[in-house]
């Protein structure tokens, strides 16, 4: 594996929701390999629409889709790239459809070709890795919101994904959850996009951040540690310094 | 909603759950059919039997029995007045008859009977493992899969409904007899079809993008224990008893 491998490669793509005006336009991006890029932009810019056309949950109307240097068109070019992206959604009810957290977190693996045995280790060892221990018979729609989201994170990485696809992961999230979020992104050696409006995490944690505006893919904002002092008016729980 | 109840250790809890499927299958066909009071005695006996050993909860099981009867009482308003038959007696001009009294009590005593069996059945295995359960005794995939989406959605929809029915409350929404409720009743319902859809479509591609090719896999193994053969040799003993007593009669 080189270093700098081009992993996902948009060139000139459109794409608009029947009856509807354009959500992307003539947009091209490119996702190198351990490249951490965040992404941002007002509600309906196409943030979600372009994480699904990477996954072949949608098809362009016009451009070009290379993933790992194959082009991807037909569902069954999707079904490989799909093995090896993972999705995270933004509504972890969408994700977590198994009645149990270990048969939803063994359900990738199984896909893959995994025999049972060896799809149960993998996911008791991801949601250890995640500080989930315990959770293996909990009932799903039981789960609070930030268990679900962890749990939708496990059943992600218990494909062994290249490349993280990350629709919203905080949002809705407490501090305590956000920050063991960031602590498994910063420790995992992955690539990945990261949907989010919160500049403050982004900055934490990707190297690069894109804004998304008219169905386009704007400026690359490369990130700039800078300090800042300001007064707390709400105390310190508003944030806190490290 | 729907839970599994009684977490303790009892037989019918460690039996294997495509022999309680079968079982109560089997058994729910037989009472369905038979029509003599005796037998339908005896089935109810064996219901009470069964449930009292898996250890359900009175309460849970109360719970449970009242929906049913419910609709047993509406059969007791109409049945025996409107069925032809010698009269038993008279309530002002109107006629009860023997017959009538007699079908009311069959049907009662037929569905307490089944829904005893089948509380005892869910009371005492999970749902999945219902579900996985089907799946092993060649129940058609599709079926096996509604039922566990089923089950795991209805809570989320379930959900769904309170916020939608809330967000009218706090904006002073009170059910009358007008225009204006059933409009907004028929936008609720509307809305939650809507965003069910929407889901079923979101859940499908979270499934398409974690590999899914049409098939659900089971964690749990199932195998026949000793137990397991001593049940259906004496179910199946007192099933066939039920339906050799009701056969009988014809004759």
């Amino acid at each position: 594996m080189e270093k700098n491998e081009l992993i996902i490669n948009l060139e000139d793509i459109a794409f608009s929701y029947p009856g509807g005006t354009p959500v992307l336009d003539m947009l091209n991006f490119k996702l190198h390999r351990s490249n951490r890029i965040g992404l941002m932009g007002p509600n309906g810019s196409g943030k979600t629409t372009l994480v699904h056309l990477i996954m072949g949950l949608l098809k362009p109307s016009a451009g070009r889709i290379e993933i790992f240097k194959k082009s991807a068109v037909t569902e069954k070019d999707f079904r490989k790239v799909r093995g090896k992206i993972g999705l995270l959604f933004q509504d972890a009810d969408d994700q977590l459809f198994s009645p149990t957290v270990l048969e939803d977190v063994a359900f990738g693996p199984l896909n893959l070709g995994k025999s049972q045995d060896e799809a149960m280790d993998i996911a008791r060892n991801t949601l250890k890795f995640l500080g989930l221990e315990g959770f293996e018979d909990r009932i799903t729609y039981k789960l609070s919101g930030g268990e679900k989201k962890l749990v939708s994170l496990a059943t992600i990485l218990a494909m062994e994904p290249e490349v993280l696809l990350l629709d919203e992961p905080i949002s809705g999230l407490d501090d305590k959850t956000k920050a063991t979020l960031k602590n498994v992104l910063l420790d995992l050696d992955l690539s990945y996009i990261l949907i989010s409006h919160e500049i403050d995490f982004l900055a934490d944690i990707t190297d690069s951040i894109y804004t998304m505006e008219n169905g386009k893919i704007l400026i690359d904002q490369e990130i700039h540690v800078h300090q800042h002092v300001h007064a707390h008016p709400h105390g310190a729980y508003a944030h806190k310094h490290k | 909603m729907i839970e599994e109840l009684s977490n303790g250790d009892s037989l019918i809890q460690s039996l294997d759950p495509r022999v309680k499927i079968v079982l109560v299958f089997l058994f729910s066909i037989v009472v369905a059919v038979s029509n003599r009071l005796p037998v339908l005695m005896w089935a109810l006996a064996l219901g009470l039997l069964i449930v009292l050993s898996a250890r359900v909860p009175a309460k849970e099981l109360l719970r449970r029995l009242i929906p049913v009867n419910m609709l047993i009482v509406f059969l007791w308003l109409f049945l025996p007045f409107t069925f032809a038959g010698k009269p038993l007696f008279y309530i002002g001009s109107l006629p009860v008859t023997r017959e009538g009294v007699m079908y009311a009590a069959s049907i009662s005593i037929k569905s307490n009977a089944m829904m005893l069996m089948l509380i005892a059945l869910v009371a005492t295995t999970s749902i999945f493992t219902l579900g996985h359960a089907m799946h092993e005794l060649g129940i058609p995939k599709k079926i096996v899969h509604l039922f566990f989406f089923t089950f795991r959605y209805i809570h989320v929809i379930h959900r769904e409904y309170v916020r939608l029915l809330n967000s009218m409350k706090i904006r002073g929404f009170k059910p009358k007899n007008s225009l204006h409720t059933y409009r907004s009743f028929a936008y609720m319902v509307g809305m939650l079809l809507i965003r069910s859809l929407d889901r079923a479509q979101r859940v499908h591609n979270a499934m398409m993008c974690r590999g899914y090719k049409g098939k659900l896999y089971s964690l749990s193994k199932f195998s026949l224990k000793g137990r397991d053969v001593i049940s259906i040799v004496l179910m199946l003993a007192v099933i066939i008893v039920l339906g050799v007593l009701e056969w009988k009669k014809m004759n």
